[in-house]
């Protein structure tokens, strides 16, 4: 079984509508979204959930008013500044001022350390339930996908969840490759939906930004040992960026496997809530399915 | 004044708004706290004037004094620490830097060690404008500790503009948190609308008030206006989807440098938002 992960560095690059594509296009494959904080797929691929189960991400502290005697000492030791006076400070999120500590559950990390430095015994860590986990049938395959609770922390962990899921049906279900929708950026769920893939595909675009973030993601998947090859899309809208990009990447020793022209159909597509090889017989399509033909 | 910049989904344009909106006032202050990928450094060119380490603690172990009682693998909610017979395993990608484990050991084996986990970069750029950015470094995991490390440059005498990362956990947080003002820049499509919707509830945990900035405006469908509409969100401003300032973004070109009479429209957004403050 194989893994392929699509990613960007940067966000708006079309990752969603290739992965969308991807999966109208193979056979036999396990679908997995790892973009758990702003997931996009589901809007293309109809998943109908066939599971659903809590994640339960970090711990948050909580304070036992009738216990606690104000003495500040958790605030002086919490390194998250989560927690805070709000006769002083006032209330985190409303400013308006209440009585006593409280916990920012948006700040807080679960460490414990406010729980060990309590002479009161007035704080304890309690479990919440940061986000879902689903699985679900789409027509194109099983798909493994969740939703992280907004302002939550762990997106990485749910990522590892996702991708433990989708490794579990494509075992069940005899599926020879899963495929990975990536995030934007370079840290924790990135490097959670990377780790031990066999192929990193970079989706980037002409503009000098889609160049830097291309730079910094090529040397992540490098730092991890992943093979990585490269897709300009919208290639047309700056042919002059298209071929630094390509004179960067053979620098790099980085492989650009085909570039997607610009057309307004991909919008249409997305509008239409469709996979955008099946929405239209277009160069955007075809473009698409020699991608596919050559990393698969 | 602060102002962050944010968008749930990716590639909407928040750099875009944020360097063109610097670019538009006086005395003002950008914060690039995208810093997994900061752009606005491409787009500003600033001369960069001071360069600062961003550490986080890192927990060392003295072999020498450790007993390997394994009261720190215990205590420890990220399973960072790993104590076996004869030695202690620390796995930083998994470490938060909390202190816990110095804290609890009873011989005193545990000290903390600041550890680089990226850089912030401070310069000008033109007369008018302070450019701040975290540089992440390759393969590190943890943004959060760097934004913070951002934000402690905060200018308060200044307009402070905040390029939030994409998205809506705790790198968003960290850098949308304690702003005045929050300006959502999305794109008129289905993508735009799902993402919007996840960072408009953000908002409401973090209850900072905001606004819209529809960018591409012209592409896509009706449905972000009409959700705005439903909400009672007002909408700042549009961009059009216009090929000549896609064409200047992709060359890093600020388009109000290009374009002049939109500096007073972005002008004009700030004015009305503190009115509305």
């Amino acid at each position: 079984m194989k893994q392929i992960t699509i990613i960007s560095g940067k966000g708006g690059t079309g990752k969603t509508t290739l992965v969308a594509s991807f999966a109208a296009l193979a056979e036999n494959i396990v679908i997995a979204d790892c973009d758990v904080d702003a997931p996009d797929l589901h809007l293309l691929l109809h998943p109908e959930i066939v599971k659903r189960e809590e994640f339960k991400g970090l711990k948050v502290a909580a304070i036992d008013k009738s216990k606690c005697i104000e003495c500040g000492i958790c605030e002086a030791a919490c390194r998250f500044k989560a927690i805070s006076d709000n006769a002083r400070d006032g209330d985190f999120f409303t400013g308006v001022t209440g009585s006593g500590y409280a916990v920012n559950p948006t700040r807080c990390e679960g460490c414990g350390v406010c729980v060990f430095v309590c002479d009161q015994d007035a704080i304890i860590l309690t479990e919440r339930v940061s986000g879902y986990a689903f699985i679900s049938k789409t027509k194109y395959g099983t798909m493994a996908h969740a939703q992280l609770n907004i302002a939550e922390e762990a997106s990485g962990k749910l990522v590892t969840v996702v991708r433990n899921n989708s490794q579990r049906v494509a075992e069940e279900e005899g599926s020879d490759l899963i495929l990975i929708d990536g995030s934007p950026g370079i840290g924790c769920p990135v490097i959670a939906s990377l780790t031990g893939v066999d192929l990193a595909l970079v989706v980037t675009e002409p503009t000098m930004s889609g160049l830097h973030d291309l730079a910094r993601i090529l040397d992540v998947t490098r730092h991890f040992g992943i093979v990585s090859v490269v897709c300009i899309n919208k290639y047309d809208i700056n042919e002059a960026n298209s071929r630094k990009i390509t004179e960067f990447c053979q620098e790099r020793g980085v492989m650009i496997v085909r570039n997607i022209p610009y057309d307004p159909v991909v919008t249409e597509a997305m509008v239409a809530a469709m996979p955008v090889v099946e929405f239209s017989d277009c160069a955007v399509s075809n473009a698409i399915r020699e991608i596919w033909a050559s990393i698969q | 004044m602060i102002i962050s910049i944010a968008s749930g989904k990716g590639g909407t344009g928040k750099t875009t708004i944020a360097v063109n909106l610097a670019l538009s006032l006086s005395n003002v202050q950008l914060l690039d706290c995208d810093v997994e990928e900061p752009n606005s450094h491409i787009f500003l060119k600033p001369e960069i004037e001071n360069v600062k380490s961003a550490c986080t603690l890192m927990p060392e172990i003295d072999n020498d004094v450790c007993d390997y009682c394994g009261k720190c693998a215990a205590a420890c909610e990220y399973n960072a620490i790993v104590v076996l017979p004869t030695q202690v395993m620390v796995f930083p990608e998994l470490c938060h830097g909390c202190g816990l484990c110095a804290m609890v050991c009873p011989r005193d084996a545990i000290s903390e060690e600041p550890r680089e986990i990226g850089v912030v970069r401070k310069g000008r750029s033109g007369d008018n404008i302070e450019l701040v950015y975290g540089l992440l470094h390759i393969g590190e995991i943890m943004a959060a500790p760097l934004i913070d490390h951002v934000k402690e440059e905060i200018d308060p005498e200044k307009t402070v503009i905040v390029d939030a990362p994409p998205g809506t956990a705790c790198p968003v947080i960290a850098a949308i948190e304690g702003s005045d003002y929050c300006i959502l820049v999305t794109e008129p499509t289905p993508f735009g609308l799902y993402d919007l919707k996840l960072i408009v509830e953000v908002l409401k945990v973090l209850k900072i008030p905001s606004g819209v900035v529809i960018n591409k405006a012209g592409i896509g469908d009706q449905n972000v206006y009409r959700y705005c509409e439903e909400e009672g969100i007002p909408i700042l401003l549009e961009i059009p989807y216009d090929k000549k300032i896609a064409e200047y973004y992709s060359e890093g070109i600020p388009f109000v440098n290009a374009i002049p009479a939109w500096k007073d429209r972005f002008a004009g957004m700030i004015d009305g938002i503190r009115g509305e403050l």
